[in-house]
């Protein structure tokens, strides 16, 4: 993958299983996020396959990539909720569009998704009123919506306390066993990895590929020095 | 007991049997928020001298939120209703959703979806606004001031390449449309004047009409509102994005006025610049008077040239500079104040731009009035 010219990282091959919780690992600026994006159809790759049940998404027709897109549900670094409507609106919106619901039924389906994520009353509220973790709380309410197969997450620990960045985990890991979601995270909280996470991928920016691929948990011990210290933190 | 149509739509997905004071009520097929969706209240009734529910969910095959919404609905009912729910026979992944749907109760005072006001009421409301933008726009305009103040004596902190920036952002990049703007305005003019002068046989007089109507009148007047259109728009975008991400918090939190870093070099850009815009836009309205005349109307080059220099005096020039200046001071005025007072969202960023121009062309107009009067008074 690359911008331009500009190689970002090359020769990537790993596989993510259904019911996984699949991290994307890495230093700061080696191509997580970009990774992300071309894996959730924002970018497309410079070359190669992202492939889902074995189909080509970038090769397939523009409604088959929407059709695909649709059992996604993606939650942004920052929530990326629109700021000018209200948190139930926000959650209704993809109900809206893709489902052909009675708007009571929305709505019944809204308040159920926030307070699945605990935000049980907090409908009338725009995001400009919320704290940063409700926020991510309710961009994941969102992304869950149209009870998507497959959840991507772009940091979603970032900027949260020690507390709610653990509630947050339960929660993903909470989802993920009741409904079988599979879950994509990028993410160097190395507490969230550890807690959830059942595979991963580690890129590195220096040599510009991936270095390592399994359960984090391995890794950490395993003999790639950069991912070991990575996982350690540079200790032990 | 009337037969119920509406049934046959949930018999597909649940069963409820048992006896009428300890249902059981078991789901099955395929639940999803893509094809029909039954709702609780459709069955509430039967389950209206219910003491005991049992739940099943023996013979279900897919099931997503629509399952999830239907069963919670169902235990808050009956929670209400202090009834007993057995949930032990629901597979794992549905019993732990709706725990955790009822994990953390609404807080007790959260406010519900506010009521749309009335039209009278809304129409106070917004009296009010107006009413109460007021005494914001005279401290903006207190503390634009102060910064000009500072500004005079050295004492203003800005960089010199934002203003560098913003005045060629303003000046240059504005020629283009202004001169459009002012070559057709005298275009329209020439035309309207010479139609009633032709009448007396009084072509050359265009030149006259032409000359002081666009460089006294239409060349501010249409500058101003060209920039309170380009210029006061993207102002009020500008401070109003910066706003929605914190950027004018940080300024203030380092100490730096951001009327200083922000709304001075604007205020500068446009005022150093609109009375150069109002000049040009003078001469091209003149000059598309002369071809109009010329061309159109067998008016001689030399004479439409004399004709104008005798009708042209100083005033009228100064007359167009200052009004341009006041009207280019007034578009940044109400650009940055938009921009400033923003609120936090993408729609106060359009709302806020949106009243930028409203705001600048209706103060434009405003001051045209004053001052017309009071250049006529005073003679000028």
């Amino acid at each position: 993958m690359a911008y331009g010219d500009y190689v970002i990282q090359r020769d990537l091959n790993f596989t993510v299983n259904r019911g996984d919780i699949f991290v994307i690992m890495g230093g700061s600026g080696c191509g997580k996020s970009t990774l992300l994006k071309q894996m959730i159809g924002l970018n497309r790759p410079s070359r190669g396959a992202v492939l889902y049940d074995g189909e080509d998404y970038w090769a397939a027709s523009p409604e088959a990539q929407v059709e695909r897109q649709r059992s996604f549900g993606v939650l942004f670094q920052a929530g990326a909720l629109w700021s000018s409507l209200t948190l139930a609106e926000n959650v209704a919106l993809p109900l809206q569009e893709f489902t052909g619901l009675t708007p009571d039924l929305i709505r019944e389906i809204v308040s159920l998704k926030l307070s699945l994520v605990g935000l049980a009353g907090f409908e009338a509220f725009y995001p400009s009123e919320i704290s940063g973790g409700m926020k991510k709380r309710a961009g994941l309410a969102r992304a869950m919506a149209l009870d998507p197969e497959i959840l991507f997450f772009d940091e979603p620990s970032a900027g949260l306390d020690p507390l709610s960045s653990r509630r947050l985990d339960e929660l993903i890991l909470e989802l993920r066993d009741s409904l079988g979601a599979t879950i994509v995270l990028v993410t160097h909280e190395l507490a969230s990895i550890f807690a959830i996470a059942n595979n991963s991928v580690f890129l590195d920016a220096d040599t510009k590929t991936m270095i390592a691929t399994g359960d984090p948990k391995a890794l950490a011990r395993g003999d790639v020095e950069k991912v070991r210290n990575f996982l350690q933190r540079g200790g032990a | 007991m009337t037969v119920d149509d509406g049934a046959g739509e949930w018999r597909d997905r649940l069963v409820i049997d048992g006896s009428a004071d300890a249902p059981v009520v078991r789901l099955t097929g395929t639940w999803s928020l893509r094809g029909p969706v039954t709702r609780y209240v459709e069955i509430a009734p039967r389950l209206a001298a219910a003491k005991r529910v049992s739940l099943g969910a023996q013979d279900l095959k897919a099931w997503d939120s629509s399952a999830v919404n239907f069963l919670a609905a169902l235990l808050r009912d009956c929670e209400a209703r202090k009834i007993a729910v057995d949930q032990t026979a629901l597979p794992e992944g549905l019993r732990r959703l709706l725990t955790l749907a009822f994990a953390v109760p609404p807080p007790a005072s959260v406010r519900g979806t506010p009521q749309a006001p009335g039209l009278l009421a809304a129409l106070g409301q917004h009296a009010l606004t107006v009413w109460r933008d007021l005494p914001a726009m005279v401290e903006f305009a207190g503390e634009i001031t102060l910064s000009l103040g500072r500004f005079c004596t050295g004492r203003a902190r800005y960089r010199r390449q934002d203003l560098g920036w913003l005045i060629e952002e303003v000046g240059p990049r504005a020629l283009p449309i202004v001169s459009l703007i002012s070559f057709l305005v005298g275009t329209i003019l020439a035309y309207m004047g010479a139609v009633q002068l032709a009448l007396f046989g009084a072509e050359i007089y265009i030149a006259d009409l032409v000359g002081i109507g666009v460089v006294r009148e239409v060349a501010a007047l249409m500058t101003g509102i060209i920039l309170a259109g380009r210029t006061g728009a993207a102002y009020a975008a500008q401070l109003g994005t910066m706003q929605v991400n914190e950027e004018i918090d940080a300024f203030r939190t380092l100490g730096v006025s951001p009327i200083d870093y922000l709304v001075l070099p604007r205020m500068l850009a446009l005022l150093l610049m609109v009375p150069l815009l109002t000049l040009y836009a003078g001469i091209v309205g003149i000059l598309a008077g002369m071809l109009i005349a010329v061309g159109v109307f067998n008016v001689g080059m030399y004479e439409y040239y004399n004709e104008t220099l005798t009708a042209l005096e100083l005033k009228h020039f100064a007359v167009g500079v200052i009004k341009g200046t006041v009207y280019g001071g007034l578009v940044a005025f109400a650009g940055c104040l938009r921009g400033m007072n923003c609120g936090r969202s993408a729609q106060a960023v359009g709302e806020s731009t949106t009243s930028a121009v409203v705001l600048g062309i209706l103060l434009i107009t405003i001051s045209a009035s004053v001052l017309t009067i009071v250049f006529h008074k005073l003679g000028i």
